[in-house]
């Protein structure tokens, strides 16, 4: 079987790319995007810490379950709010979106 | 070909998949663009949950994240497409001190899990994971039945934000 490090490494790195995306992109659905991969690494690590640690119990499976179920509203409300500040604001700039800061 | 050499190149394939299909989220001028790679990344952790043995989060990964998150996204986009023009520079200005921060992370968490001693299963355990879906929905009802209905209220809380949200206002 494959060492469980490569899975924990492959998903570290797929977290830092999110987050980079996250830190660096001027489109707020771009940043929602970077978002998604980093939901996507821990659910990687959940499956994967449930395979080598606890088979026999199917919790990892089960909290990976809720996570894509908070990512999926979390898209759903995220992009609604980035649709309706588009709106109103004509932009989707997170550095023009700056109404709430004081 | 021994099924461990088989599980090497799969994981590799897979790991392409994953990680180019992350670097071109983030690195592609056209945000329509990015959301293809966001496609790909995600089939990569299809795949990746297929090799783990976990094959109800596969079908599920496939179906909500590939079917519906992904394509809201490229909705989104084409929403609001237009503004972003794509000779314009899609990163911001502190992109350079995201990347440091970035690579240092994950350094620090490269070096971090590897000291770590992961108490992983017996080989036999390993050998014979529990992966009956009748299983899975025994958890679900059983020991995590609060968290489960919290999350169906939680969905449609959502639901019900998002339209709101989203809405035509008439003001």
């Amino acid at each position: 079987m494959i060492p469980l490090y490569w899975w924990l490494v492959v998903a570290a790195a797929l977290f830092c790319i999110g987050l980079y995306g996250v830190l660096s992109r001027k489109n707020a659905i771009g940043v929602l995007m970077g978002i998604e991969l980093m939901l996507n690494a821990v659910n990687v690590n959940l499956v994967a810490f449930w395979r080598y640690v606890t088979p026999q119990t199917l919790t990892g499976q089960v909290f990976a379950i809720f996570v894509i179920t908070v990512a999926a509203a979390e898209a759903a409300v995220g992009l609604a709010i980035i649709i309706a500040a588009y709106r109103r604001r004509d932009t989707v700039i997170v550095d023009e979106l700056d109404i709430m800061r004081w | 070909m021994p099924t461990n050499v088989v599980q090497i190149v799969v994981f590799a394939i897979l790991t392409l998949m994953t990680l180019g299909g992350g670097l071109g989220v983030v690195s592609s001028r056209n945000l329509f663009h990015g959301a293809l790679f966001l496609v790909l990344s995600f089939a990569g952790v299809v795949g990746y949950y297929v090799l783990l043995d976990a094959g109800f989060l596969a079908a599920v990964q496939l179906l909500i994240y590939i079917g519906a998150i992904a394509i809201l996204i490229l909705f989104a986009i084409m929403l609001s497409r237009g503004l972003m023009s794509q000779r314009q520079s899609q990163r911001n200005e502190q992109w350079w001190i995201a990347l440091l921060v970035v690579v240092l992370t994950f350094v620090v968490l490269a070096v971090v899990l590897w000291q770590v001693d992961w108490p992983v299963a017996s080989d036999q355990a390993l050998a014979s994971p529990s992966v009956a879906i009748s299983q899975l929905g025994q958890e679900l009802l059983g020991p995590y039945v609060i968290p489960f209905e919290v999350a169906s209220v939680l969905l449609l809380v959502a639901l019900v934000g998002a339209v709101i949200l989203a809405r035509e206002t008439e003001t």
